[in-house]
């Protein structure tokens, strides 16, 4: 089964290029959609394949090497186009070709009529290579390639509608904050080849276990590392992009930026966990940085009215408690939560995205209300993804944010565990509030005008689909104390193993025999705060001029804690005011310019002396050849 | 039979001649029969040294040489001939358009 390995990355970019290449010729545009979505599904039929080969197989040799050629051999580092399947990339592998799969589906529904058809699904399945390239490689440089493939990708897809101005800077808001992170990421893969001389995983974290804990080489790597993850998996500083890259087609938001791409920063860290492991200072930096996200977004999340905007921080701050699961050294929950917040974000997305199209594109929660009755299928999907992402057994998210909360605890620290669970509260408050601002109370709009409809097969299936799978997600990850068999652990074991027994090191634990009740405690957390967004939004509606009253965390909440607006005061106009003022006005326009001109008008001088000689006179030029000849054979006599 | 130097001296005084033709002559076809002059003194200089040298290939370039300049004659004077008809003359310094 191995050699199906090639033809997992093969099958989207045969679509790439079929839709790519020819998608113009089409006479039924209908007809890129299904070639992208066949080609998706093929390579996910294939992964499950190789899966289940790998299933028949002891755990200690489930990983597959598969070289296909070399790319660079310089000096003594050796970097080829291989791929490395093993029990933590085909987790990824089957979560984006599944779920990619599923939105391919989706979208041929929502983006049907739309003049840029062929040319998105010629991008979407560009990403789903891309994003295979990221997962599936086995040294750092070809991560690095599908890493910057997918921001190309996300580039794109976030400008799709590139007529509105407002889109095309939220593309390169995107692409910029990622090129921060991006250069993060290179200076690691230098230090590595420094430190290591090769960025083969094998031979990088095979030099690294013989390295005691916390050498600097390692804590720079690692620190650089997460640099990129921040911007990749938008983390404090650099999470500005994710909530204006709402402004691509839900479809894309579902899949690029809740389900697949935003991962990859987790992915990056559970995979070198052994370097993590052995840098304590960065696990540090990761669980600060990551229960700050966490709870910043959920805070942003509270007042937001645009429904994507609730759901792209509420991605930010899920992404957090990712983050905060592999710096307490707990890299195979933090995969789990990948996992299952794939499920229920893109299920979210999707059911966003229905919502929108059955109210002719409004985004506003303020102007819709009572959308039960009219999108059943939608409604019941929306509900069953938002149980999950709040943490209500037993749908999936329930299993994973309290393996996460736990070990935060056990292996972390008490105020991590109670600033997971505060985040844990406001998160099921804010998800519920949007279901009851959505679909309950009275409608906001013109029913009888634009009547609402339900949304066609293509578009509920996926639904339906992403929503069985937040129910039954969760339980591949039960933990002993529930009876369960904690299989995802158990199946990450010997990739994620080392780097927690490393971690574990350099840790205290407590809470033995603590697990039930805490797991008590953020249900009730969670409940608590579905039964406050009761209270407020379903018995009686309140809008936004109401949450006014609120003050200051209100205008907080709803203006985002004016980060971007820091920002562009303290870099995006600094940067301007740099590169027009003086490397354009001065650096450039004087002195580069300067230069060039300067040496022209110079030659140009000389030359306006010089050119005197030529007199046009044919005879001058005979008699200075004949002088020439003379002076030359004289100096060839006399001497 | 003269010696070498001989030849010499009167194909150099040619030579000056033509030179000085081509220098300092107005007309094109005086300076154009200044070029011949030229050649037939460095074909005299060939024919000298083949003679008091025992090789025949001085006189066999000679042969090339004329052929050469019948050649360039012929295009010499139709080039002269379609100058004058554009410019109505044939003043070697009233033809200066290259002037830089």
């Amino acid at each position: 089964m191995s050699q199906l390995i090639p033809y997992i990355v093969a099958a989207p970019l045969v679509g790439f290029l079929i839709n790519g290449f020819f998608g113009g010729k089409y006479k039924n545009k209908a007809i890129a959609g299904w070639v992208a979505s066949m080609a998706v599904t093929a390579s996910f039929v294939m992964a499950i394949a190789v899966f289940s080969e790998m299933l028949s197989m002891p755990a200690e040799s489930r990983a597959i090497h598969y070289k296909l050629f070399d790319w660079l051999s310089v000096g003594k580092v050796n970097v080829g186009i291989s791929y490395l399947i093993d029990q933590l990339s085909i987790i990824f592998i089957l979560v984006i070709t599944g779920v990619g799969a599923l939105i391919h589906l989706y979208s041929t529904g929502y983006m049907k009529g739309d003049p840029g058809y062929t040319r998105f699904f010629t991008y979407l399945n560009l990403f789903i290579v891309m994003m295979l390239q990221l997962v599936m490689a086995d040294n750092y440089l070809l991560t690095f390639l599908g890493w910057e493939g997918v921001g190309l990708c996300s580039y794109l897809l976030i400008g799709f509608w590139f007529e509105e101005n407002k889109n095309n800077d939220a593309a390169k808001k995107a692409f910029i904050v990622n090129r921060i992170g991006d250069f993060g990421f290179l200076v690691a893969m230098g230090v590595m080849l420094v430190t290591f001389g090769s960025l083969n995983f094998s031979d990088v974290f095979g030099a690294a276990s013989g390295m005691g804990s916390g050498n600097t080489s390692i804590v720079i790597i690692t620190m650089m590392l997460f640099l990129g993850c921040t911007g990749k998996s938008a983390q404090i500083p650099l999470y500005v992009w994710l909530p204006d890259a709402m402004a691509g087609p839900t479809p894309v938001s579902a899949l690029i930026h809740a389900a697949t791409m935003v991962t990859s920063g987790i992915y990056l860290v559970a995979r070198s966990n052994i370097l993590f492991a052995l840098s304590p200072a960065t696990l540090t930096v990761i669980s600060i940085v990551a229960i700050c996200t966490a709870l910043l977004a959920a805070i942003i999340a509270l007042f937001q009215n645009d429904i994507k905007k609730v759901l792209a921080y509420s991605t930010v701050s899920q992404l957090g408690y990712m983050f905060l699961g592999l710096g307490v050294g707990a890299f195979g929950a933090g995969v789990f939560h990948v996992m299952t917040h794939a499920f229920f974000k893109a299920c979210l997305f999707l059911g966003s995205g229905a919502v929108i199209h059955a109210m002719h594109h409004e985004q506003d929660m303020q102007k819709m209300g009572g959308l039960k009755k009219y999108l059943p299928i939608t409604f019941a999907t929306f509900l069953i993804a938002t149980l999950a992402i709040a943490g209500i057994p037993p749908f999936a998210g329930f299993f994973s944010k309290d393996e996460i909360l736990w070990k935060a605890f056990s292996q972390g620290s008490t105020l991590l565990w109670v600033l997971g669970a505060f985040g844990a509260l406001m998160t099921a408050f804010y998800m519920f509030r949007a279901v009851y601002l959505t679909f309950y109370g009275k409608e906001r709009f013109d029913a009888a005008h634009h009547p609402p409809h339900e949304v066609v097969p293509a578009m509920w299936i996926p639904l339906v689909a992403l929503a069985a799978l937040s129910v039954l997600g969760g339980f591949l990850g039960v933990p002993k104390i529930l009876g369960g068999g904690e299989t995802i652990s158990q199946w990450l074991e010997p990739i994620v193993g080392k780097g927690e027994e490393i971690a574990a090191q350099s840790q205290i634990m407590q809470g033995e025999g603590m697990e039930i009740p805490l797991v008590i405690i953020s249900v009730v957390v969670a409940l608590v705060g579905i039964l406050m967004a009761t209270r407020y939004y379903k018995k009686r509606t309140t809008l936004a001029s109401q949450e006014q009253k609120l003050g200051t965390l209100y205008s907080l909440s709803a203006n985002k804690f004016y980060v971007d607006e820091i920002y562009d005061k303290t870099i995006v106009q600094p940067t301007y005011f740099l590169s027009n003022s003086i490397l354009y006005k001065i650096v450039d326009v004087k002195i580069i310019d300067g230069i060039i001109n300067g040496s022209a008008a110079g030659i140009g001088q000389i030359s306006g002396m010089i050119r005197k000689i030529q007199t046009g006179i044919v005879q001058n030029y005979a008699v200075m050849i004949v002088v020439g000849i003379l002076v030359l054979v004289s100096y060839v006599l006399i001497f | 039979m003269s010696s070498l130097s001989n030849y010499l001296i009167v194909s150099a005084i040619l030579f000056m001649i033509g030179a000085s033709g081509v220098m300092f002559r107005k007309n094109v076809i005086v300076i154009f029969m200044c070029v011949e002059l030229m050649l037939n003194a460095v074909n005299l200089t060939l024919i000298a040294f083949s003679q008091f040298m025992g090789d025949q290939s001085g006189q066999i370039l000679v042969f090339f040489v004329m052929t050469v300049a019948a050649a360039e004659a012929a295009v010499g004077l139709a080039i002269v001939i379609s100058v004058y008809r554009n410019k109505e003359t044939v003043e070697i310094d009233k033809l200066n358009l290259l002037k830089g």
